[in-house]
């Protein structure tokens, strides 16, 4: 099995980032809303709410649509 | 943003004439997604974005219970609705790949792990060679079938987790689960060798 050097590193940073406890996508969901309005209001989110941060920081998906997300709500400001 | 209070928008978008509120929910959503995803949508951007609005606002309507109020009523509606974009476009994106496509070639079978990029650096390959080996019994050894899929389909091939899960007949948090006990697995086995993955970073970034 081939896999690219850029692959083994991914696969490592994941690990790296691996906490015992961790927020899953859906919790990290139903809480995003909280979480984006504190970034509007300028809270340090990654300590008001670590472990949201923590999970937009490993799942790709989940951080995609919060860039987005704040994006939309920038243009309703 | 709008001029409604939370519950203003609530007992106008649950009363007998929603569709002033809808009206104005459909006029905020489609300024906002359109704004947030013009870098990402280069063509028929608005007709794509009125149908995700379309979509999202039944979402809403049906899940109108489930706001907690928590935040303010367009910051959620809003989340709702660039779930139902992304969603559509991951679908759309990734419709006629199958994981197969993504994995590495004989991911299948237990042949050993090769880089397809080694260092020039012969001391340096040596190190990669050995530190591969590791990674590779862990991957074969230590993980399930269905977690070093899931895994090499994400961090080899690059699909979201959603897709991931749609075609391994799950659901998000279910992957997020089955991946997070892979990666404690490969850590505490990591550790049990002697290896961080902070050591192994180091050997293989900047070849």
């Amino acid at each position: 099995m081939k896999l690219s050097s850029e692959t083994i590193q991914k696969i490592m940073r994941s690990v790296r980032s691996t906490q015992d406890q961790e927020l899953d996508c859906g919790h990290c969901y139903d809480e995003l809303d909280r979480f984006i309005e504190m970034k509007l209001s300028g809270i340090n989110v990654a300590e008001a709410m670590p472990l949201v941060q923590e999970h937009l920081d490993r799942c790709p998906a989940c951080r995609e649509e919060y860039e987005v997300l704040l994006e939309a709500l920038k243009a309703l400001t | 943003m709008g001029t409604r209070s939370n519950p203003e928008w609530l007992e106008d978008l649950r009363g007998e004439h929603p569709d002033q509120a809808i009206a104005d929910l459909r006029k905020v959503l489609k300024r906002g997604l359109i704004y947030a995803l013009s870098s990402r949508i280069k063509t028929d951007l608005e007709h794509q974005v009125e149908d995700f609005v379309q979509d999202a606002i039944l979402r809403i309507l049906d899940k109108l219970d489930t706001f907690r109020g928590e935040s303010k009523f367009i910051t959620w509606a809003q989340k709702v609705a660039v779930r139902v974009a992304f969603t559509e476009m991951r679908r759309k994106h990734w419709k006629d790949i199958s994981i197969e496509d993504l994995l590495p070639e004989d991911s299948g079978d237990f042949t050993p792990l090769v880089l397809s990029d080694p260092s020039p650096d012969p001391e340096k390959r040596a190190t990669q060679e050995s530190l591969l080996k590791m990674i590779d019994q862990i991957l074969s050894e230590d993980l399930t079938e269905r977690q070093r899929t899931a895994l090499l389909a994400i961090m080899h091939g690059g699909m979201p987790l959603e897709e991931v899960a749609r075609r391994m007949d799950t659901n998000r948090n279910a992957l997020y689960k089955l991946l997070h006990d892979a990666r404690k697995q490969m850590r505490n086995r990591m550790l049990e060798k002697g290896l961080s993955a902070e050591e192994v970073l180091a050997v293989f970034e900047n070849k």
